[in-house]
């Protein structure tokens, strides 16, 4: 696999405020990696520092062969950036708009205009962008992003305000991009969406990387205990199944079911003492740690240990 | 190349945001009634009506361009940063100096396009209004349009360095109308207090000259009322044209440094410029 995104060691301070703190990582072609932290955990300042928009105080930044910041930006070509809070100018038409960002990057305008069909702009594509609704600007930033097929996409919280069918058709494009080589890194807040289609996560807190690894990994390292939900026939309330072990962290949920935190390695055995028979299981739920979870469970570590 | 992407998609806003009709229908209209009621009390001065026109439009010039100019110029930087727009298009494969250049290209254009047509308005009623016109005047009515458009392309450059080095837009705006006010008003009244208490004792013309080339719309005075002898009589500045040493082409060459340099530190400001 080929590294195109190469971060070492990284710190960026502004002033007194420490952004990002001896970050490293890698991505590869072809990878889907998301980016989760709180509102100033670093993810914006990583997006620039790769950008070359800024410089980082200590460490090196490489994308795609080049030192960004250096004035190397033959590689921004084949870069695709959709800021937060992406604006326009507001007195050009999304059809210019775009047709200027292709010139930019020397693509064919026709090829660009494209997009703007695939991202359900077709219509409005000849009114002025000022008239465009927040949804809509951001569907034009995901455009211009997408423009000549980027072989490394940056894309910073890219479904706020997009209406759910078009956060599907999102990443369905973007898991089209990913699976023909393009590393796709994307920072969120919609951890729940993220949970199913990206390869890999990697977790910020105060600018210092926490935790990095597809979600399976994720869950052996914090051993999250799986949630087990039964439901029961003919239990009376607050009593609980007979097989289940002395101690195990259980709780009743609104009369008929039953939750059971279960370890790991603990989770196949409660699963045959509920499958046994002569056990009332009428149903049965299990519902490994979500990325929500581990994300919490990842910086409650990290506050701990600084 | 890059620049002129960049420049061509400036002047299309300029066109879109009606501020190439406003600028042109503005300086047209001022133009216009100078041509036409300034000359009213000095009477009908027949082959020199041109000549008159030049002196009392290069005066408005100086309020005025410097005025527009800083307008377009000073929120280039800063303002395309607070917008937001310029994170974006610093992602784009172009480098800073590129940006820099195609706005300044663009803004220019803008500028020039709306000075040609409004003062070519005015000296196309004259001559439509029956005036004879003599060569030597309308050679210096064009240099008159090219040096204003010069005085435009030094206060875009100003305002581009003060957009590049302030923190947001009311700063640069408030610098720029400070600027303004120094460079159109409070200079030369403080230069003629100066001179007018030395007496001419201590100061000698060499001193006045570099004070004169300190000051760019100083320079474009000299420059349009010095500069042509069918002018300079009219002007008042018959005496100042005797004692300067400063040639009509240094003066240019001190617009032409007023322009490069202001460009060449905004250009050094932004790059350093972290968003």
């Amino acid at each position: 696999m080929m590294t195109t995104v190469r971060i070492s060691e990284v710190t960026k301070d502004y002033g007194r405020v420490k952004a990002v703190r001896g970050a490293s990582f890698e991505l590869s072609q072809g990878e889907l990696v998301a980016l989760i932290g709180h509102n100033g955990a670093g993810k914006t300042t990583l997006m620039k520092l790769m950008l070359g928009l800024i410089r980082p105080t200590s460490g090196s930044v490489e994308v795609l062969g080049d030192n960004p910041a250096a004035g190397q930006f033959a590689g921004r070509r084949q870069l695709g950036y959709l800021p937060e809070n992406v604006s326009f100018d507001t007195a050009l038409t999304g059809r210019e708009t775009l047709a200027f960002y292709a010139r930019l990057k020397r693509e064919p305008i026709a090829g660009a205009l494209k997009l703007l069909d695939a991202v359900g702009l077709g219509d409005a594509s000849s009114r002025r962008v000022g008239t465009y609704s927040k949804g809509m600007r951001q569907r034009l930033g995901l455009a211009q992003a997408l423009i000549g097929h980027p072989r490394v996409l940056l894309l910073d919280e890219p479904t706020t305000g997009l209406d759910p069918e078009l956060r599907q058709t999102f990443y369905e494009v973007i898991q089209r991009l990913a699976a023909e080589g393009t590393t796709v890194l994307l920072s969120s807040h919609a951890l729940t969406e993220l949970e199913e289609r990206a390869g890999r996560v990697i977790i910020m807190n105060r600018g210092i990387k926490v935790a990095d690894g597809s979600i399976e990994r994720l869950r052996n390292i914090a051993r999250l205990p799986t949630k087990i939900r039964l439901k029961i026939a003919g239990l009376s309330p607050g009593e609980l199944p007979s097989w289940l072990p002395a101690g195990a962290p259980c709780r009743r949920l609104n009369g008929h079911f039953v939750e059971i935190d279960a370890e790991p390695d603990r989770k196949i055995e409660l699963l045959h003492s509920a499958t046994a028979s002569g056990t009332a299981v009428e149903d049965l739920d299990v519902i490994p740690p979500t990325l929500d979870e581990l994300y919490a469970h990842f910086l409650r570590q990290a506050e701990q240990t600084s | 190349m890059n620049a002129l992407i960049i420049a061509r998609k400036e002047i299309h806003q300029a066109i879109r945001n009606r501020w190439v009709l406003a600028s042109t229908l503005l300086l047209a209209g001022l133009a216009l009634s100078l041509t036409f009621l300034g000359s009213a009390p000095t009477g009908t001065v027949g082959v020199r009506a041109l000549d008159v026109v030049i002196v009392s439009l290069s005066s408005l010039t100086i309020f005025l361009i410097p005025l527009i100019a800083l307008l377009i110029s000073h929120d280039a930087i800063v303002g395309d940063m607070e917008r937001g727009t310029m994170l974006l298009l610093l992602s784009y494969p172009v480098a800073r100096w590129q940006v820099l250049l195609g706005k300044f290209i663009g803004h220019l254009a803008v500028l020039a396009f709306a000075t040609c047509l409004g003062y070519g308005i005015a000296a196309a009623a004259l001559i439509a209004t029956g005036s004879r016109i003599g060569a030597d005047s309308l050679a210096a009515f064009a240099a008159m349009i090219g040096s204003s458009v010069l005085l435009g392309a030094v206060f875009v450059a100003i305002g581009y360095l003060v957009s590049s080095l302030v923190r947001d837009r009311g700063t640069a705006a408030g610098v720029c109308i400070g600027l303004w006010l120094l460079l159109v008003l409070i200079y030369d009244m403080a230069l003629l207090g100066v001179l007018a208490v030395d007496q001419g004792r201590s100061i000698s013309a060499a001193a006045v000259d570099a004070m004169l080339l300190l000051n760019p719309t100083d320079v474009y005075r000299l420059f349009n009322l010095t500069g042509f002898a069918n002018v300079s009589s009219f002007a008042g500045m018959a005496g100042l044209a005797q004692s300067t040493t400063l040639s009509a082409q240094g003066l240019l060459i001190a617009l032409l440094v007023w322009t490069c340099v202001p460009l060449g530190l905004a250009a050094a400001a932004f790059s350093r410029r972290e968003l």
